[in-house]
């Protein structure tokens, strides 16, 4: 049962529990569905079998009674199916709320955008916060606390082989805990229609060892370095002189603007307008030049540069690893 | 009540959803991209109709953003996010000029607004050249006028995304624009 999005390829115990209780719950009621047909099945050929008018009147004490013992036990069996189910949901959920161990957590902001993803790794260090957008890395084999918040409307965080979804609501803080027991790659997706580009709103997941992890956390610490040749230094002018510093930072450079995704290291992740693009040159170009025509209602507007600044930009765009 | 009234009562409950969706139209219509959006006639728009000599054609530049809820709520997300209350306070103005009065330095039309923003203004206002497009240009102005109550209630907006500061601009009355009597000069300061 393996496909992107699966919930049955569980990377996580927590995953593991859902995709063991929706088992259970499939199978039961999978089995449950045949019985109850294949009664009825029976029930109609018997009917059919007892042709005359006399023989449908035929109902005796006997087999009233018999009939109102057997639509007992199959009210019975039931209700004590549903509450198997109830409990078996309320083990899952409790199971997978909290992490057993004691391990100092990994503790990441996560807020919502129409339709973009902000990541904010906190550490007790301030200097060490890190600020990424679409691109969400955690360390395998420790725990990670998720707060999850919104800057305009509902929206719905889910990695399906880690875990199951949890809201991001406006003014309001959801925790909750995740942990990656196998290095992977995943996409992250929104699952709580926010507007036009829900569908447009997902961001990459990658869980690798911890050695590997903190090579990136502090990679992704670093200001961009400046632009060394001709055509990125032009770039680099054209990003801070029109209509990106507007929206857009990118560390070691005037554009501080906290609206857009953050760009600092924006040549390193694997895709583009969360998740819409793969990270190509020429992606990045029609990107800009206009956003509208690959998320409609998405809030950057077109951008019509001329070709030799296009060009430049995303060269400077390129340096940015 | 005979067949024909009741015939009657249809026709006219029908006519009556039809102009409604007509009429609101207008007000809902989205326009992601509005390469259209009038840019280049800025430069020939003037602030006054004094001109020596022969004067030239006059310029009316027509702002779609004007009555349409998605641009002037469009432009409130961008008057927030691109922090003009850092010197408008939500339009009650602190270093720079309120913007719910009905005074204006440099004149209320969408045009002169846009003006504004573009080229900036002395003492404090920064200009914007190169750095906004002209529908984002024109949706601040639409989000602007509605604050000064220049919008019809109907588009204007009826609630804030932060703690609520002022009555909101659906509820703004409407004031008759007029040109401020000293330049420059906040009109908070001039009230006693």
């Amino acid at each position: 049962m393996s496909w992107p999005g699966s919930i049955f390829d569980t990377a996580g115990s927590q995953a593991e529990r859902i995709a063991r209780l929706a088992w259970f719950i499939i199978t039961v009621s999978t089995i449950t569905y045949v019985v109850v047909i294949a009664a009825t099945a029976l029930a109609v050929r018997r009917a059919r079998s007892r042709r005359t008018h006399d023989d449908l009147a035929d109902i005796r004490a006997e087999t009233d009674r018999r009939l109102a013992r057997l639509v007992g036990i199959a009210t019975a069996v039931t209700t004590l199916l549903l509450l198997v189910y109830v409990t078996a949901t309320a083990r899952t959920g409790r199971a997978i709320a909290w992490p057993t161990e004691a391990q100092q957590p990994l503790t990441i902001e996560v807020t919502g955008h129409q339709w973009w993803w902000q990541f904010r790794y906190r550490d007790t260090v301030p200097s060490n916060w890190l600020t990424t957008s679409n691109e969400l890395h955690i360390p395998v084999g420790r725990p990670v606390r998720i707060i999850l918040l919104s800057n305009d409307v509902i929206h719905s965080f889910w990695v399906p082989e880690l875990h199951g979804k949890q809201d991001l609501i406006p003014g309001h803080r959801n925790t909750m805990w995740l942990r990656a027991d196998k290095p992977g790659t995943w996409k992250g997706r929104c699952a709580e229609f926010c507007g036009f580009q829900h569908a447009k709103m997902a961001f990459d997941v990658v869980a690798e060892s911890p050695e590997k992890f903190n090579q990136w956390y502090v990679s992704q610490l670093a200001s961009a370095p400046p632009p060394t040749d001709s055509s990125a230094i032009q770039g680099h002018d054209v990003f801070v002189q029109r209509t990106c510093i507007m929206c857009h930072t990118i560390a070691g450079t005037p554009a501080g603007s906290g609206v857009g995704p953050e760009l600092t290291h924006i040549a390193s992740r694997p895709s583009i307008a969360a998740g819409s693009l793969p990270n190509t040159r020429q992606n990045l170009a029609r990107w800009i030049l206009n956003p509208q025509l690959i998320k409609p209602g998405v809030k950057m507007p077109p951008n019509p540069l001329p070709p030799a600044d296009m060009k430049a930009l995303v060269d400077y765009l390129e340096t940015l690893k | 009540m005979n067949d024909l009234t009741i015939r009657r009562d249809r026709l006219v409950a029908i006519g009556f959803v039809l102009a409604t969706g007509v009429l609101a139209c207008r007000r809902e219509e989205r326009r992601f991209d509005d390469s259209s959006a009038a840019s280049s006639a800025l430069a020939a728009v003037t602030q006054d109709t004094l001109q020596p000599g022969v004067p030239r054609p006059h310029v009316t530049v027509v702002s779609r953003s004007e009555g349409n809820a998605f641009d002037i709520s469009e432009g409130k997300r961008l008057f927030d996010q691109w922090n003009c209350s850092g010197c408008h306070s939500h339009g009650g103005g602190n270093m720079g000029p309120p913007l719910m009065d009905d005074e204006w330095i440099y004149g209320s039309a969408p045009e002169n607004i846009v003006a504004t923003i573009v080229e900036g203004r002395p003492n404090g206002m920064p200009s914007f050249r190169g750095r906004i497009q002209p529908q984002q240009l024109w949706q601040l102005a639409a989000y602007v006028r509605s604050l000064a109550g220049l919008q019809s209630k109907a588009p204007s907006s009826g609630r804030d995304d932060h703690m609520q500061v002022k009555v909101d601009e659906s509820r703004t009355p409407i004031r008759t624009p007029r040109a401020s009597a000293s330049r420059n000069t906040p009109a908070k300061s001039e009230k006693p």
